[in-house]
């Protein structure tokens, strides 16, 4: 019996690319060992930023979670570490990422449901509260109010006695990829890459172990992107903030070092690997040809890997499990510096325990028992992988030439130039589904029914909770410091000073998210999408 | 209360009237999140089998929501939400629809929302529920079976 794919014709990736029965020398007729793939450690960094790569250390087990109060996610926290997760990633609630408080008209109904709640420094300490924030590393995904966390973060760190000098971590402080993709946007796009800029050139004097950028495909590629589209667009933001971070005057080699990058691993296979080893290549080509770096560190791309939100599927749940073993492999023979497995239960609500610790598992199993940690850059040499890896490289090569031309990601953006591409993109997907020329396995083939599994669900109570908790912190704190803070912070957003002082000064106030943005709003105004489809 | 149906009915033209007549869906994005690759797939989708498409763009309120659907004249309205706030926003639309006499439009949803919500959901009004998995095809073929374009009645 054929298969579907056969009688289509055609075999194809998941991003449509077509795949030839068998490759062989031929393919990689010319292919120069040292310059295309060099060995691990070297540049270009083909197989791996480390000489050693898992043999050294594993990557970091972060899996990205919050939800209900700052009490709910602090005991997830603690149960995460305890099996063994080495890092934390902060999953804030849809009010705090647009950087509104949680009494605003707009968080109703939203309290506590894709996140965790924080309108002020009062929940961050919560959040943390027994967690040395000196022994672990924290990852916040955050954007246009990144810097206003960070602070709140930084000063949570100072009460316990930890030093700015000593903190590790990441803000995720990605706003070109808002614009393109995830939609989580406050302030238009000069104020908010100027707020970009104020944290790397405030990182990396006064917190120079943290990670100020998180430049992410990921959600790129959740809002239907190709492979290459994921790449090239994520690298040439990347090259934006570069650039802008250039313009204020800073040197590369003494912030590049610090910016990271998170990738997507999606369902197909060799093509993600393709991905993860084609990235790392062309980002070391761009800082030592194109920025002239002289650092080996700011040549390195160090990335974080998710496994792809959209490829779980509600109908048979428990296939969720062997989908995402499959892509967290594939981030693993690609070579990521951390790895989010998602949770089998995730296209219905935020996790359960039981539904993140298989997801954990995962990845233990993977580190302990597979074998592949054993030696770096397995895949190295396949005649199929290398093609595979130096056709993304060209495909992502075009769109970042594209988009040079057009002027840089910012004009891009402006021209909706990603976002079509996009949007052409999960269009044609959704129709190959449609048409069963991608067969999705209990979607669209192998179908059945299945009894309804157990989920995480957020009390309403949360919300009164919070609601009572910012009341308060707005009743005891000192009134008069947090309008004479805020007016300062309003005073140096209009003399385009670089706002982090005044933003730490503003949070150890007790002035609330909501407020400290409100402030900022003034001087920047708000950013209103073109609405396309 | 402004912005009542009928208000916009009244002021219909003839000519209008008698032009053949697409069915208009309003595609809207209650809740805070920006998660509106669904969304866009169908507007596309429903552009695509003929029908007139305005889309909301992000984070609307129900006021919001309820205003564009009567000034647009929609015979439909597809709610999509991904952030679990479903169960707090849609009684609101439902509620100001029946407010503003305009409960007559067929209201349909999308998104992340448990099978246990779905009653609830029914029960307020909400016609049909199109879960992760739903094809456009058949989001298209309900429209068709379920809706008239009722505005020229």
């Amino acid at each position: 019996m054929r298969d579907a794919a056969c009688d289509q014709g055609g075999f194809t990736t998941v991003s449509g690319k077509e795949i030839r029965e068998l490759y062989t020398p031929l393919d990689l007729d010319g292919f120069d060992y040292t310059h295309q793939l060099g060995f691990p450690g070297e540049y270009p960094f083909t197989r791996g930023i480390h000489p050693t790569m898992y043999r050294g250390r594993l990557w970091t087990m972060r899996q990205f979670s919050g939800f209900g109060s700052a009490e709910d996610t602090n005991k997830r926290y603690k149960y995460l570490l305890s099996h063994g997760q080495t890092g934390l990633s902060v999953a804030f609630h849809l009010p705090t990422l647009m950087g509104i408080d949680s009494d605003h008209l707009l968080a109703e109904g939203e309290i506590g449901k894709c996140g965790v709640a924080v309108d002020s420094l009062a929940d961050m300490e919560i959040l943390f509260d027994g967690i040395p924030l000196d022994k672990i590393s924290t990852s916040m995904t955050i954007n246009p109010p990144a810097a206003v966390l960070w602070a709140m973060y930084i000063a949570v760190a100072e009460k316990q006695g930890v030093s700015p000098k000593v903190i590790s971590g990441t803000i995720q402080n990605d706003i070109l990829k808002e614009y393109i993709a995830q939609k989580t946007f406050v302030f238009p796009p000069g104020p908010s890459m100027k707020l970009i800029v104020d944290t790397f050139e405030y990182g990396a004097k006064e917190v120079p172990k943290w990670n100020t950028i998180s430049i992410s495909g990921y959600h790129i590629r959740e809002a239907g992107s190709t492979a290459a589209q994921e790449l090239a667009f994520t690298l040439r933001d990347g090259i934006e903030y570069v650039e802008w971070a250039q313009k204020r005057g800073l040197d590369v080699d003494e912030f590049v070092p610090r910016l990271s990058f998170f990738f997507n691993a999606h369902n197909d296979f060799f093509e993600e690997i393709a991905k993860f080893r084609a990235a790392r290549k062309i980002w070391a080509d761009v800082m030592k040809e194109r920025f002239k770096a002289k650092n080996p560190r700011s040549w390195w791309l160090r990335f974080h890997t998710q496994t792809s939100g959209v490829s779980l599927m509600a109908q048979q749940p428990h296939n969720n499990v062997v989908r995402v073993a499959l892509q967290a492999l594939s981030a693993v023979l690609g070579g990521t510096q951390s790895l989010h497995t998602n949770s089998l239960d995730e296209t219905y609500a935020l996790p359960s325990e039981d539904a993140v610790t298989i997801a954990l598992r995962t990845q233990q199993i993977i580190a302990h028992e597979s074998g592949v940690i054993n030696c770096a850059d397995p895949l190295g040499g396949s005649y199929f992988v290398e093609t595979l890896t130096a056709q993304m490289e060209k495909e992502a090569k075009d769109y970042i030439k594209k988009i040079d031309d057009m002027g840089g990601m910012v004009k891009a953006i402006e021209l909706g130039f990603p976002q079509k591409e996009i949007a052409d993109s999960s269009y044609w997907y959704q129709k190959a589904v449609e048409k069963k020329e991608k067969i999705i396995v209990g979607v669209n083939a192998f179908e059945m029914e299945h009894e309804p599994i157990p989920l995480l669900k957020i009390e309403e109570a949360v919300a009164k909770q919070q609601l009572a908790r910012l009341k308060e912190v707005k009743e005891t704190r000192n009134n008069s410091e947090v309008k004479a803070k805020l007016l300062d912070l309003k005073k140096a957003a209009e003399d385009d000073q670089n706002l982090m002082p005044f933003l730490l000064e503003s949070v150890r106030a007790y002035a609330t998210l909501g407020e400290i943005m409100d402030a900022l709003k003034e001087v920047y105004g708000e950013y209103k999408e073109p609405i396309s489809y | 209360m402004a912005n009542t149906r009928s208000q916009y009915r009244i002021k219909a033209g003839p000519e209008e009237i008698m032009a053949e007549k697409k069915i208009r869906v309003l595609v809207a994005k209650p809740g805070l999140d920006g998660h509106d690759r669904g969304a866009k797939v169908i507007c596309r989708s429903l552009r695509d089998a003929g029908f007139e498409v305005i889309y909301t763009g992000l984070r609307r309120t129900p006021e919001e929501i309820v205003n564009s659907a009567i000034q647009e004249d929609a015979d439909v309205i597809g709610l999509s939400i991904l952030s679990g706030a479903h169960n707090v926003l849609f009684p609101k639309i439902m509620g100001l629809l029946k407010e503003k006499e305009a409960d007559d439009i067929t209201v349909i949803a999308g998104g992340i929302i448990p099978d246990k919500d779905i009653p609830l959901l029914k029960k307020i009004g909400i016609s049909e529920i199109f879960l992760p998995g739903s094809s456009t095809e058949d989001i298209v073929k309900w429209i068709e079976g379920n809706v008239k374009e009722s505005s020229s009645v």
